[in-house]
């Protein structure tokens, strides 16, 4: 037997994910770059956007990539090509990345390079439209990827992923004159969920809104760099 | 997610030590606007803990329902998603949320073991 007794905590369940993602946080600010956790769901396109970004972005910016896969890796084979560092962690049977599998990510990419030198850390998460919107892995913004090949009902269905992402990429336009969505409904259905994040519509095939895509993410950059860090890893 | 769970009850643990604390019941609360299904996460946490520290304790969950603050006439409304989400009286999107968005574990109840001490018996002694 014993003394019933009753502690109360108010703590966030995933508090023990979020005191490695702030500790993953401390490191890139102490690096002074810029951490992108892409989301989406399995094939809206997250390693084709980042094989052109890369390409297009290599000349100015300093950039390595932790490439989460639950098996295979394939995806990181296709961004390794482009010349850029990839590190890929697999998940296993994991359907997200947590803030401690990346943290195995950044030990591994130390034993590369200085992330000191970089500007942008890129992390494609796993392919899934649920999990990854709610674990945090220290990234400075979230982007969520929607192909117009999924129709324009997924941020309703899935409205935390859309919600919790501070840039959406709506890809594969140039398949639109084949299919028959309306983009502009698919941008309002993320406007409902998420009134005021920024929206872009991409084709990773055509090279179409990457401009302005680049441009945002250049914006990103230029906040964190000239945001001095104040913790210290 | 239950993994996550395990984890900050870990941490809950180690406050303890090097007592260890028995579980009875792990009370959380859990917003409909996250990626949580709370029957599934009882049903893995029964199979998780067993055969650990946390065999035998229950995970009692209470579900905190959505609610949106329209930005545009104040009011607090039930977002629904065949409705867009958006704000009844004036169609606005849902810009502020209110409660929706919780995934904390308010309260543990537990205890420690106590030895068990066999019934004294009565003092020979008139006095005492």
């Amino acid at each position: 037997m014993h003394m019933p007794l009753e502690d109360s905590l108010g703590l966030n369940l995933l508090a023990a994910n979020q005191h490695r993602a702030d500790h993953n946080r401390a490191h890139f600010d102490a690096w002074n770059l810029l951490c992108l956790n892409v989301m989406s769901s399995p094939g809206a396109g997250k390693t084709s956007l980042l094989e052109r970004s890369l390409a297009a972005l290599s000349s100015r910016w300093a950039m390595a990539v932790l490439e989460g896969d639950m098996t295979t890796l394939l995806d990181a084979e296709r961004l390794e090509a482009v010349g850029i560092p990839v590190v890929p962690i697999t998940t296993g049977r994991a359907c997200h990345l947590d803030a401690a599998m990346v943290s195995g990510g950044l030990k591994l990419l130390l034993q590369r390079l200085d992330p000191a030198g970089l500007d942008l850390l890129w992390v494609e998460n796993v392919g899934n439209l649920v999990c990854p919107a709610e674990f945090a892995i220290g990234e400075h913004r979230k982007v969520a990827l929607l192909s117009v090949t999924e129709g324009d009902d997924k941020p309703l269905k899935y409205p935390v992923m859309f919600r919790e992402a501070d840039c959406v990429l709506i890809t594969k336009v140039d398949l639109l004159p084949h299919l028959p969505v309306d983009v502009e409904r698919i941008e309002a259905h993320i406007r409902l969920v998420n009134p005021h994040t920024a929206v872009f519509r991409l084709s990773a095939t055509s090279g179409e809104g990457f401009d302005a895509w680049h441009d945002w993410l250049g914006a990103q950059l230029n906040t964190i760099q000239s945001t001095p860090a104040l913790i210290h890893a | 997610m239950t993994r996550c769970l395990l984890l900050s009850m870990h941490e809950w643990k180690q406050q303890h030590a090097p007592r260890l604390p028995r579980v009875d019941r792990v009370h959380l609360e859990v917003g409909t606007f996250t990626c949580v299904e709370p029957d599934q996460l009882v049903v893995t946490w029964s199979d998780a803990v067993k055969g650990t520290w946390l065999d035998g304790s229950e995970l009692v969950i209470e579900s905190v329902l959505l609610v949106g603050r329209c930005v545009r006439c104040q009011a607090t409304y039930s977002p629904e998603p065949t409705d867009g989400f958006r704000s009844p009286c004036c169609r606005h999107p849902m810009e502020e949320i209110v409660s929706g968005r919780e995934l904390r574990i308010r309260s543990v109840a537990y205890g420690f073991e106590t030895a068990t001490t066999p019934p004294t018996a009565p003092c020979p002694t008139p006095a005492c």
